[in-house]
């Protein structure tokens, strides 16, 4: 590696680095904020203009605060747990270019591409459930269990949807995704690009990825594992100074990180909708000043267009956040396991058919397979009952020290696990 | 080839001292000054019962060892997804048949899973004490 080599890849990590890190006091100064506009509140508006500086000034504080470390916890895991939800978080972003010039972005446009995304962010897996058990709290150990499952469950999703843009770009490169949507759409409309989610099978991979992207940072309404109500802060609760602002930046980059990813798989990554390629060809044969504006807007636009759809999924996550309720636990394994696994095998076997036989078969598959789901969840809803559901009880050992067997009467309350829910 | 991966394996390396400082940071600059009270689990306020260090149910367990499963069928069907858009017309036949078996071998573990119950999280036996206690009132 020459040199000059080793400069180009220093600047873009530095690119990368500093984007996540700068955009990260801002990510979370736009969620305090849009989250009080939707409950009608006004927000942090005190520090800086419009309060943009409150989460800066809350690391400061962070940063010189004490640090408690809870009595007969794992105190070399207890440690390892922050370290091990902010790394990967950093690291995840390093294959998605946003913008065509190469030797800016991506840091490393490698052959796996996709494969190195999917490997990163399953490592924060770990930090979660470490930082569950290694506290020696019962509320972090149950965040921990529930967090871990859940994102298990759903990377097995994650990777059926993202399949879907591998199926149609033939390829595990980010960039080759980019360019098989930089065609026109649906192989014939000129100057549209043909992003994957115009298409059917994109369509219905863009919405398991969407679901799933929402599962995997553990935000609203999948945000079982740090349920303010039922589990103080899950596996959080024993975390206090830069430890606990720790998991909360890797949770906000990763939001960053997987709008990335959707954006780029499935939204036509740094592409504008419109393919302005020859409007920008006449503006250079127009000579005089059309010369530099044309190479201005050519350099400029697609980091634009970049950051442009990823805001928008930004502002869908505290949108979704700030208007569904939390599921239960088992409608969240249910939704996981049993819905998008063979929604997806089932998207991903329809694409085939397209690429192998044509649209016509894949059109009728589409046709038969929603009207089959129709019926079959048209029956569901009918057959089901109104009626108590029992979780297996997550907390129920603690429960037996207290004794007292599962006599008492129900009007009191006593004897009824935590988890009895009206469903 | 492995040039390619050097960028990366710097992001890897500044990544590491960021995190370093980031956790590493408030226990240099913060103070410290630990209490029985203090450093005790928090449990709402009262005393804390017994460890966290408990059994927990089975089913966390057996989610874990189906995404183990699931995964590595899924990472086994990636190789499939890469060639199938540019598959040569004569290896089709071969290509398809072999793909189908092993999605065929998916779905049916799947559909076992599913009868056997894995994947219930309603605890049987609590749901009926209750229901007799509902009767019984």
């Amino acid at each position: 590696m020459t040199p000059s080599e080793l400069g180009w890849a220093l600047l873009r990590v530095a690119i990368v680095l500093g984007f996540l890190l700068g955009t990260l006091p801002l990510v979370i100064w736009f969620e305090r904020r849009a989250i009080a506009w939707f409950q009608d509140r006004i927000g942090p508006n005190r520090l800086g203009p419009f309060g943009l500086f409150q989460p800066i000034a809350d690391a400061v504080k962070l940063f010189f605060k004490e640090e408690i470390v809870p009595a007969n916890a794992d105190r070399f895991i207890w440690s390892l747990a922050p370290a091990l939800s902010l790394f990967p978080a950093l690291v995840a972003a390093a294959t998605i270019p946003w913008g065509p010039n190469r030797l800016l972005t991506p840091v490393a446009d490698v052959e796996i591409g996709i494969l190195y995304f999917l490997a990163m962010s399953s490592l924060a897996a770990y930090g979660v459930l470490l930082a569950g058990w290694s506290s020696n709290n019962k509320y972090s150990l149950l965040g921990g269990l529930r967090a871990s499952a859940q994102v298990i469950s759903y990377e097995l999703g994650m990777g059926l949807a993202l399949a879907t843009a591998i199926v149609a770009s033939g390829s595990l490169r980010m960039t080759e995704m980019v360019a098989i949507q930089a065609e026109p759409l649906w192989g014939v409309v000129p100057f549209l690009h043909n992003w994957l989610v115009f298409t059917p099978w994109g369509l219905v991979g863009a919405a398991l990825f969407f679901i799933c992207m929402l599962a995997e940072t553990n935000r609203a309404p999948f945000d079982l594992p740090e349920a303010e109500s039922e589990l103080v802060a899950g596996y959080q609760t024993e975390y206090s100074s830069m430890k606990f602002a720790a998991f909360f930046m890797g949770e906000y980059m990763a939001v960053l990180t997987i709008s990335g990813i959707m954006t780029t798989c499935f939204l036509g990554g740094y592409l504008a909708p419109v393919n302005w390629s020859p409007l920008q060809s006449l503006a250079e044969t127009g000579g005089g000043i059309f010369v530099p504006l044309a190479t201005l807007t050519g350099a400029l636009a697609p980091p634009f267009w970049f950051l442009l759809k990823v805001a928008a999924l930004v502002f869908v996550f505290v949108w979704v956040r700030a208007t569904l309720l939390r599921l239960r636990y088992d409608q969240l394994m249910n939704l996981g396991w049993r819905v998008l696994i063979p929604v997806g095998l089932m998207n991903l076997a329809l694409l085939t058919v397209y690429l192998l036989y044509g649209w016509l078969p894949a059109l009728v598959g589409y046709v038969l397979a929603i009207a089959l789901y129709a019926i079959w969840a048209g029956e569901r809803a009918r057959r089901v009952e109104r009626r108590q559901v029992i979780l297996y009880a997550e907390a129920r050992p603690y429960r037996r020290a207290e004794s007292s067997p599962s006599s008492t009467p129900l009007s009191e309350g006593k004897g009824l696990p935590q988890e009895v829910l009206h469903g | 080839m492995p040039a390619e991966y050097v960028p990366i394996l710097i992001l890897f390396g500044l990544a590491a001292v960021i995190t370093a400082v980031m956790v590493g940071g408030s226990w240099l600059l913060g103070p410290r000054r630990p209490t029985p009270a203090k450093t005790a689990p928090y449990e709402c306020g009262i005393t804390p019962v017994g460890s966290a260090r408990e059994r927990f149910p089975v089913h966390f367990y057996l989610t874990a060892m189906l995404f183990i499963i699931f995964d590595v069928e899924i990472a086994f069907l990636y190789p499939f997804f890469v060639m199938v858009r540019d598959l040569p017309t004569e290896a089709r036949g071969f290509v398809i048949g072999v793909a189908t078996a092993f999605a065929t071998l998916l779905i049916i573990t799947f559909l076992y899973e599913l009868k056997k119950g894995a994947l219930e999280w309603e605890d049987p036996v609590e749901h009926r004490r209750l229901k007799a206690e509902l009767k019984n009132q």
